[in-house]
């Protein structure tokens, strides 16, 4: 069939277009004026996003396919692409003040962001294992550039290489596996190898094992699922405090959004299989993440940990496979405002030039910075999940569904975990109200636009803790229109 | 005389498995890059294989795709080596341990 | 033909293996060694070397030679396009000029940004 404009329903395509064409304007307009203050390009950034979240916004409850089919606009795809949008927004937020302070304001910055942003929502929307590895690909590569943002400084380069290497040899897994499974299924298509794999039966087929195992290596690399995680910490605390930020939820929320899909939409008929494997990565990715957590004495490594033992709860919502997608789904969107402003007050508070923030700077700062300190405690609660945040709602959904599809084990073990990761989360609330700063930091102000962020981020965990019900509402209606 | 697809999926699973090991044991930088690549390579081989037995042209337009993909990721990839080539002087993987872990 | 016929072949193999193995040690065990440095220097058709064999580049090349491979890459993806051009029509004709309009994009960035100058 030749193609035409039907097919590609452009129309529908419009976030994408909108994002990566925001960042490739910015890109021009930079290359013609480059000069003066790089702020103009904050705003085109999220002015894209801004017209992305409104054409999901107003997308309604219906499934169809876009560009020939390699795209899905569905109810699943529109609603993590709506959360991966808040969450680059407000990264350009936390952003705008921090790379002026560290003198490294350029209007690539921006760009990247929106080029990893569109990556993502083409995963997130994807309906051919092409597309998912292509927005795999367009999302880690700008993160890889933006890991290496700060070139003058040996932390940032090296977690840019680590990362690097680490994610190529994960894509060529990931890649591999969707090798397979074409050769099991005779199609790149999600729905149509979803009916391949159907009609063939579970029996055993190499090719289709192989394949499975080797996507969820690939994808287990980029969510840090333990034992993958081996990049995370040394990523997350090298690479520019925003940078880690956006990459610690965007990635994420891209990753578990095709792998939410790929359960549901193609590997529904190996179930049994699939989820016995992401039980025990989820009990094996929690338990490690916490445990080397409470090792930690400086911020940014110790939120590098929470983030992965983060994905290990998801996870179980996931092994639920479609009884758990809204579940999935909600977190996340708890999650984007929780981590964000956590990385947020790390950014405001740590010294300038330097990414770590140790505990010991963080003595006395609950008295002198009231309001930031106030946040940041209210982000490590939810993080803990302590009831009326964001994160206790999330928990609840999380682990209730795994009851629901069976899985009580797991569920008891993620309360656990939950229970270990009070310690290092409260013992920072602890430090910061309880204990004298013997050498008072030297603290930055803080600008504008990271307050609107803090603010925004503090507002989300709160409204989404005491009246989840709408949220909730919109996670389980989105879920439930997939295109299949 | 035609090699049967089986062939060449186990030829190309043998160079994945080469390209594997070799990021997992060499130390230079460009060299695991140049395995990573191989590995990459590998999975393309078996998309045309699996492309032929099936008759369908979706596993040559996924190469293409591929070959475009890592192209950006080598040219980023050895961006990144050069720079720190340029700060530190080293190419080994081993001298580049500042982070812990 | 039957393996047997073979055999023939397999001992001249042996045998020719074995004499050019004998040679070989023993001239390593009884020969002297002595290596001046007219002997460790590389062959280069008896003329006299001149260099290292391993050049180094500037690094100015490689900015050129990134954004080389980046675009000759990007070429592939006219090949199906071409070989199919008459068939495929105004459509993808429109699609290839959105396609290397974004290309054109990346290049005037380089260009501007300076990756294209010499000095």
């Amino acid at each position: 069939m030749l193609p035409t404009l039907s097919v590609l329903n452009l129309n529908g395509a419009v976030p994408q277009i909108a994002v990566a064409g925001a960042g490739m304007l910015i890109m021009l307009i930079d290359a013609l004026f480059h000069r003066g203050s790089r702020r103009w390009a904050a705003y085109l950034a999220l002015l894209g996003l801004a017209v992305a979240l409104a054409r999901v916004v107003e997308s309604g409850a219906s499934a169809e396919t876009i560009l020939d089919g390699a795209l899905a606009r569905d109810g699943l795809g529109m609603a993590f692409a709506l959360v991966l949008i808040v969450a680059a927004a407000l990264s350009v937020l936390v952003a705008m003040d921090y790379l002026r302070r560290e003198e490294h304001e350029r209007a690539e910055y921006y760009a990247l962001i929106l080029f990893a942003t569109a990556g993502g929502l083409a995963m997130a929307m994807a309906n051919d294992l092409v597309a998912v590895f292509i927005g795999l690909e367009t999302l880690s590569i700008s993160l890889y550039v933006l890991s290496a943002f700060f070139t003058g400084d040996a932390a940032s380069r090296e977690a840019a290489l680590k990362y690097l290497l680490l994610g190529a040899f994960a894509s060529a897994f990931f890649l591999y596996g969707i090798a397979l499974l074409y050769g099991a299924s005779g199609t790149t298509r999600l729905v149509e190898m979803g009916t391949a794999i159907r009609l063939a039966g579970t029996q055993a087929d190499p090719l289709l094992w192989g394949g499975v195992a080797l996507i969820i290596v690939g994808v287990g690399f980029k969510l840090a699922l333990v034992p993958f995680h081996s990049w995370a910490p040394d990523v997350y605390q090298g690479a520019p405090t925003s940078v880690t930020a956006f990459m610690s939820v965007a990635s994420k929320v891209a990753a578990f959004a095709a792998l939410v899909r790929l359960l549901v939409v193609v590997l529904a008929p190996a179930a049994p299989l699939t989820s016995a494997l992401l039980a025990l990565l989820a009990v094996l990715t929690m338990t490690v993440g916490n445990i080397l957590a409470l090792a930690q004495d400086e911020v940014k490594r110790l939120l590098a940990y929470s983030s992965i033992a983060q994905a290990g709860y998801i996870l179980v919502a996931a092994v639920a496979g479609e009884v758990g997608a809204a579940a999935v789904l909600f977190y996340l969107l708890g999650y984007a405002f929780t981590n964000l402003g956590a990385f947020a007050v790390v950014l405001a508070w740590s010294r300038r030039g330097e990414g770590r923030l140790p505990f010991s700077d963080l003595a006395g700062l609950g008295f002198r910075r009231p309001w930031t300190a106030a946040a940041l405690s209210l982000f490590l609660l939810s993080l803990t999940g302590m009831p009326l945040t964001v994160g206790f709602v999330g928990k609840l959904y999380l682990f209730g569904a795994a009851v629901q599809a069976g899985w009580t084990w797991l569920a008891i073990v993620a309360v656990l975990n939950s229970v270990v990761s009070a310690f290092y989360y409260l013992r920072l609330v602890v430090i910061m109200y309880m204990r004298e700063a013997e050498m008072p930091l030297a603290l930055q102000r803080a600008g504008l636009a990271l307050g609107v962020a803090l603010a925004v981020c503090a507002a989300g965990v709160i409204l989404l803790g005491l009246v989840p019900g709408v949220a909730l509402d919109w996670a389980r209606q989105a879920v439930a229109v997939v295109l299949s | 005389m035609s090699v049967p697809v089986y062939g060449y999926v186990a030829l190309s699973g043998l160079l994945f498995l080469i390209g594997a090991i070799g990021v997992l044991v060499r130390r230079n930088v460009l060299v695991i890059l140049m395995c990573v690549e191989l590995m990459l390579n590998a999975a393309n081989l078996a998309l045309l294989a699996f492309g032929s037995a099936h008759q369908s042209l979706d596993g040559q337009v996924t190469v293409l795709m591929v070959m475009a993909v890592a192209a950006a990721e080598v040219a980023v990839g050895l961006a990144l080596i050069v720079t720190l080539f340029r700060h530190q002087g080293a190419t080994d993987v081993d001298e580049v341990s500042l982070l812990k872990g | 033909m039957v393996p047997a016929d073979f055999l023939p072949i397999l001992v001249l193999i042996i045998v020719a293996v074995g004499m050019s193995a004998i040679a070989i040690a023993l001239s390593a065990l009884l020969g002297p060694h002595k290596s001046t440095p007219t002997k460790l220097m590389p062959y280069e058709s008896g003329m006299v070397p001149v260099g290292d064999a391993r050049l180094r580049f500037s690094i100015r090349f490689f900015v050129v030679a990134i954004l080389f491979i980046l675009f000759d890459v990007e070429a592939i993806f006219f090949y199906p396009w071409a070989v199919y051009f008459r068939r495929l029509g105004l459509f993808a004709l429109i699609q290839i000029v959105v396609f290397v309009g974004i290309l054109f994009v990346g290049y005037f960035y380089a260009w501007r940004k300076g990756a294209l100058e010499w000095e």
